[in-house]
């Protein structure tokens, strides 16, 4: 077990390396020069190969990755050549938005999955439970952006009962906070919700045909109550390693929710860095993104193998 | 397991309705505080660094102030200058500064800073259009109140210019951080900021004139036209600094809670010609495409006919101003003749345009009125900025393009060969040199008949001039219609209860 466990820790390592190398070569080779778009118009031959020369980009590009990749290994993301600012506070202060966005998303998909893939589960027999099924069916194809233009006019523009958009930090107002967190999360959780609520059914179906809890039914307890008491614990497992693979979705998703809810978050931040050819900025961005998504796989791998017994003498 | 979730979903419904509709305590509605919207964010506060409009729109009159500025009309008037004289052979400026001027930091506004200021644009801005003070020979102090700029030659350019951001007053212990704290003698100061949603100002405590009508203002930006439009439909903010999404302006008028302004700008959309090629090195062919062109048909479709027909380099608001819109009047017929006559009967042209709304738009309109003279145009629409500035901008790799150019009194451009349009004109470089040189009389007859020669020579075909429409709550008054200055002004504004 201990041996697979580094040989995961070594893959998840050298992906990550990989992963650096691939996002350094792609923002290199976008077309455009980053010194012009910051000059703008009527910028001179001398002006550009200056600020060029101000943003390293006139060096070999080995050079620059090695000098970017030092930086980043030490904490350093560098400065942007746009807001002339360290991009590794901005990246941090960006990622806490996406992730309360995310973290808001994923609550509000269970508090739908759960209840609804459950209910659907219990009653596959009747008309309410192929009802839900066709409704998550739907909401599947709803995509976020377009769930999210749905409710600012319903909740933001009619009833102006919701803010349209933009962000309050929490420790600045928490209430405010709170209901600008609503439609964003509700756009994106949703879609997610329509997602997980097919994975719940299907899970709680299974455990409705395992034996034990027949067993507890036959002990006397109401079918609900042994559902609840016995059969959605299991049933939670796959779930949760579903819920693991979600996540990423769940950040793509956000990038657009972000954008039409104009919520300063990472994927707003990446939309404009590589509008303004930002690109140590892109780097960084795509860079913690890409990390985020191999530590998730990482770590779901990670569990299946101390969840999993037949894994542990695996390699 | 069901309790909690419908304690979840009540909780919800709480926060939901505990707030009175139509407020939003992020912006508190309590009269001394505005929220204005705005497509473009400034990426820092350092327009001495970095290029762009946004950074000026935001802080210019507001936060930095110049010796002059424009008013809405596009004349020079006074700001920290109290007045100014001119020499006889116009190379000196003699200019008397108001007393009691003190910057937001604390440290006092003197000739001192005048001659700093200036003197910086030289030797510290890093952007192009720090050029508009190389005719500056040097800078005198007569005594604190009063600042003496000698030029190397004539300029009438130069004192419109000081009403930019190159003429922002700055003083020496106020630019260490530029990027992050402007310092500056405005009626506002920067507090706050929140990359990618918005920047706070507050009303500065030592600014020597009357308080502004609003204390508190929040700058809110929104990269999406919907979003931003809806920000004002939900109370989100209390005025659109500039629509950007035509379609949505008759949805403001009807409304009885807002006030729509409509003025205009300094920019003109632009479907340039690359002078310096062929087959567009031929005036005949240009001046075929322009008769080609329905300009009245195309602002109907790229723009729902908001915006001015202007048919020369000159917005309205110039002293210089005359209306060339009917000089190519929409003619196929002849259009399909110059063609002829210039041997080039079918052509086939690229349309290389930025992928902005306005761009693509008009593109198509172009394509189809010059397909009906025999014309096939191939759109391509470019990554924007960056690849339109390399390939269009820089290599002069097209043949027709389509962009706005936003900066006042840019009808420069062409005197200069070098830029993307090619046109190379002497007889525009010297009209253009005796104007800026002249007195006010003599440059408002020479920019005119530059004004007329690029008409003639169909140096380009102006498209229409972006309109300036702004939308506001009805409490909102003051907001100045022709946007021809850099800044959003603040300062204007007022309030009825």
């Amino acid at each position: 077990m201990t041996a697979r466990i580094l040989r995961r820790t070594a893959i998840f390592l050298v992906s990550l390396l990989a992963a650096s190398i691939v996002v350094f070569v792609f923002t290199a080779v976008l077309p455009g020069d980053p010194a012009q778009v910051a000059l703008g118009v009527n910028a001179t031959p001398e002006l550009l190969a200056q600020t060029r020369q101000e943003f390293g980009i006139d060096r070999p590009l080995p050079t620059q990755y090695f000098d970017w990749l030092g930086g980043v290994l030490s904490g350093d993301f560098g400065k942007s050549y746009v807001t002339r600012d360290a991009i590794g506070p901005q990246l941090a202060d960006r990622l806490g938005v996406t992730l309360w966005l995310v973290g808001a998303g994923m609550l509000v998909a269970l508090l739908i999955a759960v209840p609804l893939g459950t209910l659907a589960a219990v009653r596959h027999r009747r008309a309410s439970g192929t009802a839900i099924s066709a409704v998550s069916q739907l909401g599947i194809a709803v995509p976020a952006f377009l769930a999210g233009i749905l409710l600012v006019q319903v909740f933001a523009v009619q009833l102006q009962w919701l803010p349209a958009g933009g962000w309050t930090p929490p420790i600045q107002d928490p209430g405010e906070f709170l209901r600008g967190l609503i439609l964003p999360a509700l756009s994106l959780g949703v879609v997610q919700g329509a997602v997980l609520t097919r994975y719940v059914r299907s899970s709680v179906l299974d455990v409705l045909g395992e034996d034990y809890l027949r067993t507890a039914r036959s002990k006397g307890l109401m079918p609900g109550r042994a559902l609840v008491r016995h059969g959605l614990r299991n049933a939670a497992i796959p779930v949760v390693t579903v819920l693991g693979l979600q996540l990423t979705t769940l950040l793509v998703g956000a990038v657009v929710v972000e954008r039409v809810f104009v919520l300063p978050g990472l994927g707003s931040m990446l939309l404009d860095a590589v509008a303004a050819r930002d690109l140590l900025t892109v780097q960084g961005i795509v860079l913690v993104l890409v990390a985020g998504a191999l530590l998730v796989n990482f770590l779901v791998d990670l569990l299946y193998t101390a969840l999993d017994p037949k894994l542990r003498g695996a390699r | 397991m069901k309790a909690r979730l419908v304690a979840a979903a009540l909780a919800l419904l709480l926060v939901a309705s505990g707030c009175s509709a139509g407020s939003s305590a992020f912006v508190p509605d309590d009269g001394s505080t505005l929220a204005v919207g705005f497509a473009a964010e400034p990426q820092n506060f350092d327009f001495t660094r970095t290029d762009g409009a946004a950074i000026p729109q935001a802080l210019l009159y507001n936060v930095y102030e110049g010796l002059v500025k424009l008013d809405d009309q596009g004349r020079v008037v006074p700001l920290l200058a109290d007045s100014w004289t001119v020499s006889q052979d116009r190379l000196v400026y003699d200019f008397a500064l108001k007393p009691g001027v003190t910057f937001s930091n604390g440290a006092e506004f003197t000739a001192e800073d005048v001659k700093f200021s200036i003197n910086r644009v030289k030797t510290d801005w890093t952007i192009s259009i720090k050029s508009k003070m190389d005719v500056v020979d040097r800078v005198e102090v007569l005594d604190p109140l009063r600042a003496r700029v000698v030029l190397t030659k004539p300029s009438n350019a130069w004192l419109f210019d000081m009403a930019s951001r190159v003429g922002a007053m700055f003083t020496p212990t106020g630019i260490a951080d530029l990027a992050n704290k402007p310092v500056g003698t405005g009626p506002y100061e920067v507090t706050s900021r929140r990359r990618g949603d918005s920047i706070l100002l507050q009303a500065n405590r030592r600014f020597r004139g009357p308080e502004p009508a609003y204390r508190t203002v929040y700058l809110k930006y929104y990269k999406d036209p919907t979003a931003l439009n809806n920000a004002l439909l939900s109370n989100g903010i209390d005025v659109i600094g500039t629509i950007t999404a035509p379609d949505s302006i008759p949805q403001f008028e009807a409304d009885s809670r807002f006030n729509v302004v409509q003025g205009t700008t300094n920019s003109e959309v632009v479907l340039a010609f690359n002078n310096a090629k062929e087959p567009l090195n031929d005036v005949r062919v240009r001046r075929a495409l322009t008769l080609a062109i329905d300009r009245k048909a195309l602002l109907a479709t790229a723009w729902a006919n908001r915006g001015t027909l202007i048919g020369s380099m000159v917005p309205p608001t110039d002293p210089w101003y005359e209306d060339l819109s009917a000089a190519h009047p929409h003619d196929p017929a002849q259009a399909r003749a110059l063609l002829a006559e210039a041997g080039k009967p079918a052509l086939n042209l690229r349309l290389r345009i930025p992928n902005l709304p306005y761009a693509v738009s008009s593109a198509q309109v172009v394509a189809s009125q010059l397909a009906e003279v025999g014309v096939t145009v191939t759109i391509e629409p470019l990554d924007f900025p960056a690849v339109w500035l390399k390939q269009v901008f820089t290599d002069h790799d097209y043949d027709l393009s389509i962009i706005q150019h936003v900066e006042a009194r840019d009808i420069t451009t062409f005197g200069r060969p070098s830029f993307y349009w090619g046109y190379d004109s002497q007889k525009t470089r010297d009209l253009l040199a005796k104007a800026d040189a002249g007195t006010p009389e003599e440059q408002v007859t020479a920019m005119r008949e530059v004004a007329r020669t690029l008409s003639d020579d169909a140096a380009a075909d102006w498209l229409f001039l972006f309109p300036n429409v702004v939308a506001a709550k009805k409490k909102v008054t003051g907001i100045v219609r022709n946007q021809v200055s850099e800044s959003f002004d603040l300062t204007t504004l007022g309030r009825s209860e």
